[in-house]
């Protein structure tokens, strides 16, 4: 794609200006990476606050008469159950059980749902769903609106300076209210593995939060080269990495986004398949791995002890945190047992890569506020 | 010291051609986390893969800037990778291979026309 066709998040100047290194994502021109580096503002989110922006992410509303079970149709999730003031995370699954796209789904209000889901599906995503859900429910795509994402252990602290009511939320709670003097929706979730928050505000507004934000010397902005090694870290599957539409929630490790009640209801996409999996029919697993030497990237070939090509590694590379290579990937379940000694295959030569739980560095969320 | 188009650096002493990258291509990695140096006495085309780079986000191929045997590699680096990042164009090299003619070290660019080809860049 070139560059002229790229979109422009409304934060695009302010990366510019504080000297991003600008890349194609997902159509939008988005910071990888800010003057500290990908290795420094991975540590800083770990230690401090990270400022990220997302706003290439999908956000909507499904509106309607019942749009709680109307999303039922397209997920695994129990959204009939979902209480005003809390999220879920699910997947919108094909006819297969395999995964089109990961999400976050809440209600802030009364207002229907508020879902967030990837910035290069988004377009798909939301096609299927009017499609699968066409007279049940409306999406109201929220393309005015910039989401942010202020990520680590000062996070909450920081954040309550400017929205006292944001921090009452615990983890998976989401509210809409007045916060840096707009309509925010804000949510205390992530995708780094730490305390942190995902707030949405109106496009217009989106420089100044940001800038008043980055005003206090907690916060700094990070790229998405440091979203992804904090990702991998906290053990959190990528779309398009480690999950697409042939991968089902179960091999993927998704298990807890198929609800107890859905399991015995089994009405939702790909159901046969997924209780077949769930009942011990699985041909792979998603395993983390930590790797001895050159970093195992995404497409590295995992083998056993024999040298057997027995799996594949869908992402991977160096955590900050921890000092060596990790990575995840798809092995059979006999070998998905943390301490099992495999291979990865890098520039064709074997390499130590040993099962272990993920995820790789503990999670910090704040389930009790 | 001469330059290639792909942002390696050579130096020559004797016949003994000390190789690494260019401070323009370690900023452009970012921080490098892993470099795998060749063996000793592996012999390499100018042209060819001699070693690989890897920043957190991607991995990059080193390529020989002249032909020539493997005299010695950087074994530091192993331990120490951030050198590439801190002295790229000094303690960063990356191996020291006999050179097989010199004559193609004078042919790469020096300085000069190196720094004129990353302003076209």
């Amino acid at each position: 794609m070139s560059d002229e066709t790229l979109k422009l998040t409304p934060l695009h100047a302010a990366h510019l200006e504080a000297g991003a290194r600008m890349v194609p994502f997902a159509g939008y021109s988005m910071p990888v990476q800010y003057k500290d580096g990908v290795l420094k503002e991975h540590i800083w989110t770990r230690e401090s606050a990270g400022l990220f922006d997302v706003s290439h992410m999908g956000q909507a509303r499904l509106r309607g008469v019942s749009p709680l079970s109307a999303f039922e149709e397209v997920t695994p999730g129990d959204f009939i159950g979902l209480k005003p003031g809390k999220q879920r995370y699910s997947v919108l699954l094909n006819k297969k059980g395999g995964i089109i796209d990961d999400l976050m789904a809440g209600r802030p209000d009364e207002d229907g749902l508020f879902v967030v889901v990837n910035g290069a599906c988004k377009d798909n995503d939301f096609k299927i769903i009017d499609a699968e859900l066409a007279g049940q429910v409306r999406i109201d795509r929220l393309e005015d609106r910039a989401l942010l994402a202020l990520q680590g252990p000062k996070a909450a602290e920081v954040l309550a300076n400017h929205a006292p009511d944001a921090a009452k939320l615990a983890f998976m709670e989401t509210a809409a209210l007045q916060a840096f003097g707009v309509d925010a929706i804000i949510s205390r979730s992530g995708y780094t593995g730490e305390d942190g928050y995902e707030i949405s505000v109106p496009g217009e507004a989106a420089m100044r939060i940001w800038n008043t934000l980055l005003a206090d010397a907690r916060v700094k902005p990070i790229g998405l080269g440091a979203r992804d090694s904090l990702r991998l870290e906290a053990g959190l599957p990528l779309y398009g990495h480690d999950l697409d539409e042939t991968v089902s929630p179960i091999e993927a490790g998704l298990a807890f986004a198929v609800s107890k009640k859905r399991r015995d209801a089994r009405d939702f996409p790909g159901a046969s398949r997924i209780a077949a999996e769930l009942g011990g029919e699985l041909s792979r697993k998603a395993v983390g791995l930590k790797v001895e030497g050159a970093p195992a990237r995404e497409g590295a070939e995992i083998a056993d002890a024999d040298g057997t090509v027995v799996g594949v590694v869908t992402s991977g590379g160096f955590s900050p945190s921890l000092g060596y290579p990790i990575a995840l990937g798809f092995v059979p379940p006999a070998l998905a047992v943390a301490g099992t000694v495999l291979k990865v295959i890098v520039r064709g030569k074997a390499q130590t890569a040993q099962v272990v739980p993920t995820p790789f560095v503990p999670h910090r969320y704040v389930r009790k506020v | 010291m001469r330059f290639t188009k792909d942002h390696e650096w050579v130096s020559l002493d004797g016949d003994v051609a000390t190789i690494g990258i260019t401070a323009y291509a370690a900023e452009q990695l970012g921080d490098v986390v892993f470099v795998e140096t060749p063996e000793v006495g592996k012999s390499f085309a100018a042209g060819e893969g001699l070693a690989v780079v890897e920043s957190v986000k991607a991995a990059s191929d080193v390529y020989a800037p002249v032909s020539g045997e493997v005299l010695e590699a950087n074994s530091a680096l192993a331990e120490a990778p951030e050198t590439v990042n801190q002295a790229p164009e000094a303690d960063g090299w990356f191996a020291k291979v006999k050179i097989a003619d010199p004559s193609t070290y004078e042919a790469l660019m020096d300085r000069a026309a190196y720094d004129a080809y990353l302003e076209t860049l």
